[in-house]
């Protein structure tokens, strides 16, 4: 069956995104100090990397920067097969006292940003926690709010977004697939 | 993977890297600060331990603990199996418990294939020892330290040059780990008197030798198995004495392994007789930290079988 | 220092050539006569030449019972026989089954002189075949045991035998049974047959013998491993033995001289020197066994040499020793019964007591050929006429044997060890 994909941000689209998120970041914080980033696997953590390396092109001041996989404190382990542990690797400066910024690719329930709450719990507890995420597609089921997001995106539930970046998947771009062609929700 | 773990031919290297790179994550979590995960919340596992065994009953307990699972501990000390029914009985009644998985040691070997076999049980089988025949977690987690010591804790053991040296005849530790080290790709030579190697042990994917100190020089790890000196008195060897002189682990022997070379034992130690003291707390020595390396290991396994769902539960 | 010229000598009774010995070693060896200097001709005119015997199965009675016999004496009397090589059977006093044990006896033989003696280790402690002895430790003593036998009696349990077997292959050694069901042999004391029946004598039956050989064989074939029959003496064993050599089955047979001559009909006489374990059999029996040995089934001649001081030969049949003396005579007696009789050639006499042997004891400088380099020992043998066998002529401290007085085929002239003459116109070389 084809599928109709069609995209919402183009590479030029994304870069730009993250440039702002990366201003935005810096001036919320206010600079750099005691800031961490730490990406949720996979694409979030790359996404992690690139928003240090915007920080550190603007500041001239290299951030730490890490990874928090998730798997172990999801709530839905049950309902698919078991999941492959992605790593995480919490830079050596911790994350105690640190203004801790969780990045992900798309903010959806909200059941991924809590477990990463959860997880991050155990290894350590940071002043803030604050969120940045590339595509926020609405229907939250938890009190969970992004702080930085590259585009909004209102979705219906049948929709399937698909993110791809440069690192994973050869290209930069966003898509919106299964769009109900006549139109009503 | 599979539903159960009853043998080291289970598994395929993909499914035995899964397991070890995932023991690799669960040791890095729990070497830190976190001593308790949720993953597993909700769930129950059983160990049923027909044979004493304190150290692999613990491992698993601990390991099954910090996923935050509930354990229950059934320990049948002095049963014997007749005809199946006491197995039987029990495996109905853990099944009436809601046990998710049962984590089975027996002095008889195919015990835990018979309860995974028998339907008695809906959840995961898991084989701690089943009498001479296999002990799938003690090789995974030997693999698990040889790969951590010699190959940078990533991949496979291609060509990694292991030495087993022991009663192999006997050893389920031996038997599992000749499979699970050949699908992961290593070398492994088995060294013991030729009474104390199994008939047709020349079709096992493995070198056989008699030779023990020509060997040494080559080995890369090299795991001693206990001995039991009761074993004389079926005329496996004459003395103790002379199986130590030619098949024991002592200081000279030890020093004649390559400096990088690793020294494992499965335990619980015979000082003395496979082994010296010098040897087991010496530098090569990582017989502590196959303990540890146990419940990382363990853990790993308890969340790759039921940390999803069964396949069959979910429609695709 | 010294060589010796061997003139005109038979080689394996064949084309006569001159033999040089010079340093231990064969120098030279040529159709054509030499004339080397400084050292002695011997004139062979008439001598076969064999390569130096070597016995797999003698009983030297030292430590425990040196009033029959001690490590000099039966070297001695073997180097009289034509051997450079005998196994010191290992039911001693105490039994060697450890490493000083055999070290003892194999230094007491380096002492004497007279020929290589290699101790043969017991299979089981103190040769109640309950435990393995320590098996591993003689091989890696300086007695380099590599033969195992509980000789006198039978590795009678299955599952010591079984493990026997297995424990050797890590160092090559070969066990060697003394095949005799316990049970079934239970105060015999001849064959069982025609003429114990009527001599009142309790019967030792064959199939005491070929149980075992039978159980032993299928055990070797099945773990893989060495096995040599000691002192085969019944045609049904031969059938055995030829059998498994059919099948693949690693495994060695030898027979005593007496075998190949003596049947259980002397018994008749009540003379306990006819009185031998394995005993006496049918005539039937030595044919198979001469068939057996010629055809190459078994693999050696084994003297089983066996001394028991006179008390225990001069009393009633049921009380005596079992066994008769046999490194002198054997060479006379293998004669007879092969070589004159047509059935074996001089090349396979030196087969069956000097190569094969030495293999099945792994003792590489042993059973060579005679031929430029190799270790000169040889054996000088007149084939010609017959002689007695005397008391005088007898180096053994005991003289129980039946060919005490009777005239043998051919003597032994001359017995070289290694280049050295140990004997020289029949006698002893001080």
């Amino acid at each position: 069956m084809d599928v109709a994909q069609r995209e919402v941000l183009d590479s030029g689209d994304i870069n730009r995104a993250l440039s702002r998120i990366a201003h935005e970041i810096l001036e919320k914080n206010k600079g750099v100090q005691d800031l961490v980033l730490l990406g949720i696997p996979t694409r979030g953590a790359h996404i992690a990397q690139r928003l240090a390396r915007a920080i550190a092109d603007i500041e001239g001041i290299a951030i730490p920067v890490g990874t928090i996989d998730v798997t172990l404190h999801r709530d839905d382990l049950r309902s698919r097969p078991t999941r492959a542990l992605l790593p995480t690797v919490i830079p050596t400066s911790g994350i105690d006292g640190k203004k801790v910024v969780l990045i992900d690719d798309v903010l959806f329930s909200g059941r991924t940003i809590r477990a990463a709450l959860d997880a991050m719990g155990e290894l350590g507890r940071p002043s803030q926690v604050q969120l940045a995420v590339l595509v926020d597609r609405g229907h939250r089921e938890l009190p969970i709010r992004a702080d930085y997001v590259g585009k909004n995106l209102p979705t219906s539930l049948k929709e399937h977004v698909r993110v791809s970046i440069m690192e994973t998947d050869g290209s930069d771009s966003v898509s919106i697939s299964g769009t109900p062609t006549s139109g009503a929700e | 993977m599979k539903r159960h773990l009853l043998s080291a031919s289970d598994l395929n290297v993909d499914d035995a890297i899964l397991i070890l790179d995932t023991a690799e994550e669960l040791a890095k979590l729990v070497d830190g600060p976190v001593k308790k995960l949720p993953t597993l919340r909700g769930r129950t596992v059983v160990n049923l331990f027909y044979e004493d065994s304190t150290r692999t009953r613990i491992s698993f307990e601990a390991a099954a603990k910090r996923l935050s699972a509930d354990v229950i501990n059934f320990t049948a000390k002095g049963s014997s199996v007749s005809k199946g029914e006491s197995l039987k009985d029990t495996a109905l009644t853990l099944q009436a418990m809601g046990a998710d998985a049962v984590i089975v040691r027996h002095s008889a070997s195919g015990a835990a294939h018979q309860l995974a076999a028998s339907g008695w049980i809906a959840g995961s089988v898991i084989n701690a020892g089943d009498g001479t025949h296999e002990h799938p977690s003690q090789a995974l987690l030997d693999a698990f330290t040889m790969r951590r010591h010699l190959r940078g804790s990533k991949g496979d053991l291609a060509g990694v040059r292991v030495t087993i040296v022991g009663d192999v005849l006997h050893s389920r530790v031996a038997r599992s780990n000749v499979l699970l080290l050949a699908t992961l790709g290593a070398e492994v030579t088995l060294v013991a008197p030729p009474t104390l190697m199994p008939f047709g042990v020349e079709q096992w994917p493995c070198e056989i030798s008699y030779d023990l100190d020509r060997v040494l020089p080559r080995t890369e790890a090299l795991m001693m198995l206990r001995v039991q000196g009761e074993r004389m008195n079926n005329a496996f060897f004459p003395s103790m004495r002379e199986y130590s002189r030619g098949y024991g682990l002592d200081d000279k022997r030890a020093s004649a392994l390559s400096p990088e070379a690793i020294v494992m034992h499965p335990g619980p130690m015979n000082r003395g007789l496979e082994i010296s003291a010098g040897a087991a707390d010496g530098l090569r020595s990582v017989i502590v930290e196959q303990v540890a390396n146990g419940v990382s290991v363990r853990m790993a396994i308890l969340y790759l079988l039921l940390g999803g769902a069964f396949v069959e539960e979910v429609s695709l | 220092m010294s060589g010796y010229l061997l003139r005109a000598v038979s080689v394996l009774g064949e084309d006569k050539v001159d033999v040089l010995i010079d340093g231990g070693i064969i120098s030279e060896v040529s159709k054509k006569p030499l004339a080397p200097t400084g050292v002695r001709t011997i004139d062979c005119d008439g001598l076969v030449a064999l390569p130096g015997l070597v016995d797999l199965h003698t009983h030297l009675r030292e430590p425990g019972r040196e009033d029959s016999e001690t490590v000099e004496s039966g070297s001695a009397a073997a180097a009289l026989g034509g051997f450079v090589a005998i196994h010191a059977m290992a039911n001693t006093n105490p039994v060697a089954d450890t490493a000083g044990v055999v070290e003892q006896v194999y230094r007491l033989g380096r002492e004497a002189g007279w020929c290589d003696v290699r101790p043969v280790g017991a299979v089981t402690v103190g040769l109640h075949g309950t435990q393995l002895a320590e098996l591993a430790a003689m091989a890696h003593s300086a007695a380099r045991v590599r033969v195992f036998s509980d000789d006198g009696k039978c590795v009678a349990d299955p599952i010591l035998m079984r493990r026997a077997l297995e424990y050797v292959k890590a160092f090559d050694g070969v066990i060697a049974q003394h095949a005799q069901e316990p049970r079934l042999t239970e105060d015999a004391q001849m064959n069982e047959g025609f003429v114990s029946s009527q001599l009142g004598l309790r019967g030792w039956p064959a199939v005491a013998e070929e149980s075992i050989i039978s159980r032993d064989v299928l055990l070797a074939e099945h773990v893989g491993s060495r096995l040599h029959v000691c002192h085969v003496s019944t045609a049904g064993s031969v059938e055995i033995v030829r059998w498994a050599k059919s099948r693949g089955v690693m495994v060695t047979a030898e027979v005593t001289p007496h075998h190949l001559l003596l049947t259980d009909e002397l018994a008749r006489s009540y003379d306990p020197r006819y009185k031998v374990n394995p005993p006496l059999r049918r005539d039937e029996d030595v044919q198979a066994l001469r068939q057996g040995l010629a055809d190459g089934t078994i693999d050696a001649v084994a003297t089983d040499h066996a001394p028991h001081p006179v008390e225990d030969k001069e009393c009633e049949w049921s009380s005596a020793a079992f066994g008769m003396i046999g490194l002198q005579s054997a060479l006379s007696v293998v004669q007879t019964t092969m070589v004159e009789t047509g059935l074996m050639t001089w090349a396979e006499v030196s087969d069956r007591m000097s190569t094969r042997p030495a293999r099945i004891g792994s003792l590489r400088d042993h059973g060579r050929p005679i031929a430029v380099g190799e270790p000169a020992h040889v054996v000088l043998l007149d084939p010609r006429g017959k002689s007695a066998f005397t008391l005088e002529a007898n180096a053994s401290k005991s003289r129980n044997s039946p060919f005490l007085g009777m005239e043998l085929h051919g003597h032994v002239e001359a017995t070289f060890l290694r280049g050295r003459a140990t004997v020289l116109d029949g006698k002893l070389v001080g």
